[in-house]
């Protein structure tokens, strides 16, 4: 005890050492992409500026970072290594987790009435949409690859072909056909899952990352073939005018037997996002709710055996191909709701939309909120989502770092390095606690250790 | 037939420089199995890295050989590189070695989405077009007015490739480095225990790695005199299908792989629709990695408890 933390005692010059190393570092590291900037001038020619004392700044940073960090940061963490008891599980927490729910369902609940009170019909509706509804379909998203990524244990990295197939299916079919969106929601779902069991079928023999890769080039090919099919999809250009859903058939437009119409309401979108709202809020509960059940089924303990082990799996008699379909294909049921819907809410689809970049940010909203963790994938979404439409809506920094700054574009960059910082310090995702699926007598709560461990 | 001629030679050239990123990804797989994500982007950020070389060579120190030019731009380009990618490896993938399994994956993806953004937020999200470096061609063959050409950069790009390869054949068959790095592919602790630093070695396979995807950025700057911050995504997937068309772990079968898909791309755009080209790319790694998973000169993954 005693050497342990003269070991751990600081030291000026060593630190200072540290520092000058990292700074050192740093300056060649940034050199060339931040020393530099390559601008094209009036002529059309590629030239070079400098931009020298932003790169002082950031090895400063770094070289001041890593002294405290060597000073201070890494003595304490070295002495409360050695004096943390290995007992934890405060109860605390548990009660906060016990509040959060509850309240959190009831604020879901009431949220678009909410907004309309706060700042009225006209601007709830940028709340309810671009907040309210686009979260819930990016919760969606998260919670339906949580099935395949966080209880199943594979790894899908194209995961938005099956949003692909269900926003067109749902456009191309209610375009062609006149269907309505109630009929074509499951359908949607229906093909999105058979696409999954398709695409699931060759890469079952796969090991874990061989799986990403395969999945990645496939959803590659179905955004390729959505762009260069264009007698089918309309290519780049997308498909416009994809009907909205209607309420038992009364639509939420303007019109004489519009929603407002009907029950002599004064005209207003507030009502279509509203139920829009209420709609998307209802599938993610779906999700929750088949999720949480599935996890009490044969199968859905299959899928978190089959994470945990696999060979172990095989040697007890389950079935692995059928538990990676089943994943594979209750994971794309879910995308392909969320597809149908999105194309209803944006009535306008185009290929841009299901890019690569799309399924690394479910991707990361499922390792950010924990693999398995239904609220931690909720949490990640109003996090990343929310944090992104609240930054477009951040003028102020724009009168401190200048009028061309524009936040949006540093969420990406945000985001690649949470996912980094997140599998060195939380593996396991920001709810690591776990409630595990199997219990003898009384319901205990796993602590971060032992799931760490991989016992959750 | 002479269409077809072109088309090889085309084809080849490209294949080269998937072959040289190829070679980074089975050798990071070989050693710490680990599908290096970000592979890509480091490719795409050398590229990046040679056009401000090239940039501050010629239109400030105004060195007017192109020759010198290229030579200096390919040693800074590689040196920053393997510095990028050796801080990498220590950041974002050294401290997962013993984590879950599919944890450094993540963290490559993070890193690639990280690399990719950074470089976009840094140097902005346009083209970056140069005007062409080298012009001039070799008339290989001349009939029916389709002449056959060889052209002077390709001819480099054949040249550093082949040269490379040889100086790095050496170093993994010849050298204590490449001693060291077959040893830690086969047993990493065994390794340790007879005195391998396997830190050390794990760091300069990465190095290596980086330094042979910074000559293909190069080369793919000189061939092509544009590059964007997304311009690692497809090269990085198309030379990953290229080391396991090869079978990954094995470095002939990633040059081997790398020309493969080089062909295969060209003979196809040439011969069925380039608006596919990548689709066919793609495909092929889908078909590999169904029927064929160890690849042309890989050996049979055996899984073990």
């Amino acid at each position: 005890m005693r050497t342990g933390a003269t070991a751990a005692q600081p030291h000026v010059l060593t630190a200072l050492g540290d520092a000058s190393r990292t700074a050192v570092i740093a300056f060649w590291l940034l050199l060339p992409l931040i020393g530099f900037e390559t601008v094209t001038n009036i002529n059309d020619q590629l030239i070079l500026t400098t931009r020298f004392p932003l790169l002082a700044a950031f090895v400063a940073i770094a070289g001041a970072g890593r002294f405290v960090y060597s000073f201070s940061v890494a003595p304490w963490l070295a002495r409360r290594a050695l004096l943390a008891p290995k007992t934890a599980a405060p109860s605390r927490r548990d009660g906060l987790r016990k509040w959060l729910l509850p309240f959190g369902f009831g604020f879901v609940l009431v949220y678009p009435l909410i907004a309309i009170a706060a700042v009225g019909k006209v601007g709830a509706v940028k709340w309810i949409d671009n907040f309210g509804n686009q979260i819930l379909i990016y919760v969606m998203l998260g919670l339906g690859l949580n099935i395949v990524v966080g209880l199943a244990g594979l790894l899908d990295l194209g995961y938005v072909a099956f949003y692909a197939v269900g926003a067109y299916s749902y456009a191309l079919l209610a375009k062609t056909f006149g269907l309505t969106f109630w009929i074509l929601l499951p359908l949607a779902g229906v093909l999105a899952s058979f696409w999954g069991i398709l695409l699931g079928f060759p890469v079952l023999r796969l090991r874990g990352d061989y799986l990403a890769i395969v999945t990645l080039a496939f959803g590659e090919i179905i955004r390729l073939i959505i762009i260069n099919w264009v007698a089918l999809t309309n290519g780049y250009a997308g498909i416009i005018g994809i009907p909205r859903p209607t309420l038992f058939g009364i639509p939420f437009d303007a019109s004489d037997n519009g929603f407002a119409a009907v029950f002599g309401l004064e005209f207003s979108p507030v009502y279509r996002v509203t139920f829009l709202y209420y709609i998307v809020l209802a599938l993610v509960l779906l999700t929750c709710f088949v999720t949480l059940r599935l996890r009490r089924l044969p199968i859905g303990r299959a899928w978190e055996a089959l994470r945990e082990d696999e060979i172990a799996c095989r040697s007890l008699g389950i079935n692995t191909t059928n538990a990676k379909l089943t994943a594979f294909a209750m994971g794309a049921m879910f995308a392909g709701f969320a597809g149908s819907f999105f194309a209803a809410r944006e009535s306008f689809i185009s290929p841009e939309s299901f890019t690569f970049i799309e399924s690394a940010t479910i991707l990361s909203i499922v390792v950010l909120g924990g693999m398995g963790s239904q609220i931690g994938v909720a949490l990640a979404a109003i996090l990343l989502i929310g944090a992104t439409e609240i930054m477009r809506q951040l003028d102020f920094l724009k009168h401190i770092f200048g009028p061309t700054f524009d936040p949006t574009q540093y969420r990406m960059l945000l985001v690649g390095l949470a996912m980094v910082l997140m599998m060195i310090w939380r593996p396991r995702g920001l709810i690591t606690t776990r409630t595990p699926s199997v219990f003898l007598k009384e319901r205990k709560v796993i602590s971060a250790d032992l799931v760490k461990e991989g016992r959750g | 037939m002479d269409y077809f001629v072109q088309q090889l030679i085309n084809g080849i050239t490209l294949g080269s420089i998937y072959g040289l990123i190829a070679i980074g990804y089975t050798m990071v797989f070989g050693i710490i199995g680990m599908v290096n994500f970000a592979h890509g982007d480091v490719f795409m950020v050398s590229a990046f890295i040679a056009l401000i070389a090239f940039l501050i060579l010629t239109a400030w120190l105004g060195i007017s050989s192109i020759a010198l030019a290229l030579f200096v731009v390919l040693i800074v380009a590689m040196a920053f590189t393997s510095l990028i990618n050796w801080v990498i490896e220590r950041v974002a993938y050294r401290p997962l070695r013993g984590s879950f399994r599919l944890a450094p994956l993540i963290s490559a993806i993070g890193m690639s989405i990280f690399l990719s953004n950074f470089v976009q937020v840094t140097q902005g999200p346009r083209n970056k077009s140069i005007p062409p470096m080298i012009q001039g061609e070799f008339v290989l063959l001349n009939r029916d007015n389709f002449p056959v050409t060889l052209s002077y950069k390709q001819l480099i790009i054949w040249g550093a490739t082949a040269a490379l390869l040889a100086a790095f054949w050496y170093l993994v068959a010849k050298t204590p480095l490449g001693r060291a790095q077959r040893a830690c592919e086969q047993d990493q602790k065994m390794a340790a225990l007879v005195g391998v630093n396997v830190d050390f070695t794990i760091s300069m396979t990465f190095v290596i790695a980086a330094a042979l995807a910074a000559v293909a950025g190069t080369m793919y700057l000189m061939y092509y005199g544009v590059v964007t911050f997304s311009d690692g995504f497809v090269p990085g997937v198309k030379a990953f299908t290229a080391a396991v068309l090869g079978g990954i772990g094995s470095l002939p079968g990633a040059v081997v792989g790398g020309l493969l898909i080089g062909l295969i791309e060209t003979l196809w755009s040439a011969y069925f629709s380039i608006d596919y080209k990548d689709v066919a790319a793609f495909s092929v790694l889908a078909i590999t990695l169904i029927f064929l998973p160890q690849g042309l000169f890989g050996r049979p993954d055996v899984e073990k408890v």
